[in-house]
């Protein structure tokens, strides 16, 4: 009895959802017949017509599907990019330890200023540490050497290090008592943030030895990640303030009347909460920045687009650029799919908590 | 002195006098090493470079450029070209973006699984990693010598797609392209502002009626008038030797920006579309049920005017974001604003000018289509007792 009245629910349900009228019914056979022609030539191509472990490229020239070959050929070169070959173990766990402090960050555990602040500090040292060594008894391997997924994962770590600390005091700073200071850097925020982040890199990356003092100049790929966390601190002081503007104006008042100091009532009362209701738009801009991390191609590093382009850039694999682009796109996928997922849960959490 | 530090008032006015002119002070840091690095290499500054030949070639411009063409003409191309990018994918973005938003609102289960897995896959790929794949798969076409037209008429090769292009001259072409923008813009304006309620009902329906057929006489007649003489009005693209004669050209590195722009702009549209349509209350299309209304009608008369008030200041910072998003055709070699303003500091050497226009236009770009959206904003909005969604 319980089985049927379950059967009779699920095509109750499915009766509603895709056959409740003419039109939808046709609907429904439509798409359907055309996600199946869509799924079944993809499914084709990328398995059942697929050249898997093929040593060269003649073995995939006959073949309609794709040829994975070139991912097991040139996997390493994608993922690593010019990082010496002995030392690949270095750059797998360094990215390893990032990925891990990603995760372990989305724990409420973590969610208290000293943990989080901890938490990446270490995992960027140890990240930095194994990367360029230098320090028990590993090689020393300059920045320069550096790419493929680690550099885009070291470039997105500092970044994210570097740009908080700075949108929180940007935020603070737009939101002063002080007309002119609040002024000033509301100007500079929104100036930054109507400027698209390809010329602030380009500017950063290229522009800028000329109007620096020889001693600050530094390298290419710190002016780049210095100003790319300019441009992620004004997009997150403006979230930060949305936060800051959603706390009810009693809950400065009370502080106020109990005496507290402006960073006690910033430390203690203001921030914590702000971050509270800034959360989701907070993991979004993460998700965009991690994104928007492979324009540094543009400005000449070499990232993991850029090591893919590399992998078919010899004459051997040649033909073989939609594999390799659907390999970064999974890389990509995987990492963005999960974190946009874990911020529309933690969003209809909140939600719910609110209300 | 401390006693004039504690004052409250000393202390902010010396705060804020601190804070102002340290960022002075570093802008002038900035701009004196700038000048006295331009000095050593021999560059005198200033705009006067503007008037000066460039001698490289642009592969797509809308208005006549050659080598001998001036930095100014270069930056005016650029412009133009980042413009017509952004028009486009903006047009595409939105149109695409709006059929996968209300297909994910449908309720119809499988249009709701196509969209969601539409806006899955685009969204949570980079854009130049898309931007990339297309351009790949545009070049990777076949040679023009082993295709054939299809239709008739559009060639798709590795070297760009061929159409069917109008023999006219350019001025015509650009004035018949306003003079349809424009005449579509009045129709929208007559559409959708308050302004004319108060004009008969009758008046307005004849105005949308008369508006197209003006609009579509006046654009025959610039083509007519536009024309070349001696040769057919449509020329078909035709092989020729080892590439297609004739007809338009859309480079892969055009076609590529417009296609990824496009297709990744709608999956971010898609989910304002989705958040818009979601938020207005089930009891509005109830009660159009109740009246009786179609389905049809309630989608296009109570819900599509509901959600468009809703998204509309999203979509206002989604469009300007659009926008900047063209700088990324320097990817592939397309040459946008961005791209030739890179190329010309290479060139020139004359940085801080370039830099300058560069951030001036994209601020005047981005502030004109915030200003104009927050225009049409305010005229189509709800307003005081209206709202009620």
């Amino acid at each position: 009895m319980q089985s049927h009245s379950l059967t009779s629910a699920t095509v109750e349900h499915i009766r509603k959802r895709y056959f409740s009228t003419l039109t939808n019914s046709i609907i429904s056979v439509l798409f359907s017949v055309l996600m199946l022609w869509v799924v079944w030539n993809l499914l084709d191509w990328a398995l059942f017509s697929a050249v898997f472990g093929a040593e060269n490229k003649h073995a995939c020239e006959s073949a309609v599907g794709a040829c994975w070959s070139v991912i097991g050929a040139r996997w390493r070169l994608i993922l690593f990019g010019l990082y010496p070959y002995e030392e690949h173990w270095r750059s797998a766990i360094a990215c390893l330890v990032i990925v891990i402090v990603t995760i372990l960050s989305c724990v409420p555990i973590f969610w208290s200023a000293k943990r989080i602040t901890g938490l990446w500090i270490s995992g960027f040292v140890t990240f930095y540490v194994l990367m360029s060594g230098g320090y028990f008894g590993l090689t020393a391997i300059p920045e320069l050497n550096w790419g493929g997924l680690s550099l885009t994962i070291f470039i997105f770590a500092s970044v994210a290090i570097i740009g908080m600390p700075l949108a929180i005091v940007f935020a603070l700073l737009r939101r002063s008592e002080l007309p002119l200071v609040a002024k000033t850097m509301g100007l500079v925020i929104d100036t930054i943030r109507s400027l698209p982040l390809l010329s602030i890199m380009f500017t950063f990356a290229i522009v800028l030895p000329f109007v620096l003092p020889e001693w600050l100049i530094g390298e290419k790929l710190y002016r780049v990640i210095f100003g790319y966390s300019l441009f992620f601190a004004c997009y997150q002081a403006e979230i930060i303030r949305g936060g800051i503007q959603a706390l009810p104006a009693g809950q400065e008042d009370a502080a106020k009347a109990l005496g507290m100091g402006y960073w006690h009532r910033v430390g203690y009362i203001i921030l914590p909460q702000a971050f509270r209701n800034a959360l989701p738009p907070t993991i979004n801009q993460f998700v965009i920045t991690f994104k928007e991390t492979s324009l540094v191609v543009i400005v000449g590093f070499f990232d993991v687009i850029a090591s893919g382009n590399a992998a078919f850039g010899t004459s051997d694999w040649s033909f073989a650029h939609i594999e390799v682009y659907a390999f970064i796109a999974l890389i990509f996928f995987v990492f963005v799919f999960s974190l946009s997922r874990y911020g529309a849960y933690l969003e209809r959490r909140l939600g719910v908590v609110n209300h | 002195m401390t006693s004039l530090l504690k004052n409250k008032k000393v202390r902010d006015i010396t705060l804020q006098v601190s804070f102002v002119g340290s960022i002075v002070l570093l802008l002038c840091v900035f701009f004196i090493t700038a000048k006295t690095n331009l000095d050593a290499q021999g560059i005198t500054s200033g705009f006067g470079f503007l008037d000066r030949a460039t001698g490289w070639q642009i592969n797509f411009s809308l208005i006549e450029y050659g080598s001998s063409s001036t930095y100014f003409t270069a930056i005016k191309v650029g412009i133009i070209n980042s413009l017509f990018v952004g028009f486009i994918s903006l047009i595409l973005a939105t149109l695409l973006g709006f059929t996968i938003g209300a297909m994910r609102t449908s309720g119809n289960g499988m249009a709701e699984l196509i969209g969601a897995i539409f806006v899955e896959i685009f969204r949570n790929i980079p854009l130049l990693l898309q931007l990339f794949f297309w351009y790949a798969l545009l070049i990777s076409l076949p040679n023009p010598k082993a295709t054939q037209l299809v239709f008739d008429s559009v060639a798709l090769t590795g070297r760009g797609v061929f159409i069917p292009g109008l023999n006219i001259t350019s001025q015509a072409a650009l004035m018949a392209a306003s003079v349809a923008t424009m005449l579509i813009g009045i129709m929208c304006w007559v559409k959708i502002t308050r302004r004319f309620n108060s004009v008969s009902f009758d008046l307005q329906k004849t105005l949308l009626r008369v508006i197209p057929v003006i609009g579509l006489v006046a654009v025959a007649a610039i083509i007519f008038l536009g024309r070349i003489p001696d040769t057919s009005l449509v020329n078909v693209p035709y092989l020729k030797g080892l590439n297609y004669k004739e007809g338009i050209r859309i480079s892969p590195e055009l076609l590529a920006c417009i296609i990824a722009i496009s297709i990744y702009g709608a999956s971010y549209i898609a989910e304002i579309i989705r958040a818009g349509f979601n938020a207005v209350g089930k009891g509005q299309s109830e009660a159009g049920y109740a009246l009786g209304l179609s389905r049809w009608h309630i989608f296009t008369r109570i819900r599509l005017p509901l959600a468009i008030r809703i998204v509309m200041p999203t979509m206002i910072n989604q469009y300007v974001w659009l926008f900047k998003a063209t700088t990324i055709g320097i990817a592939v070699g397309f040459v946008d604003f961005f791209m030739v303003i890179s190329t010309s500091i290479n060139q020139s050497g004359q940085t801080l000018e370039l830099i300058g226009i560069l951030m001036g236009v994209f601020l005047a770009i981005n502030y004109s289509i915030a200003w104009l959206l927050n225009r049409v904003n305010d005229a189509i909005k709800l307003q005081g007792t209206q709202l009620r969604i």
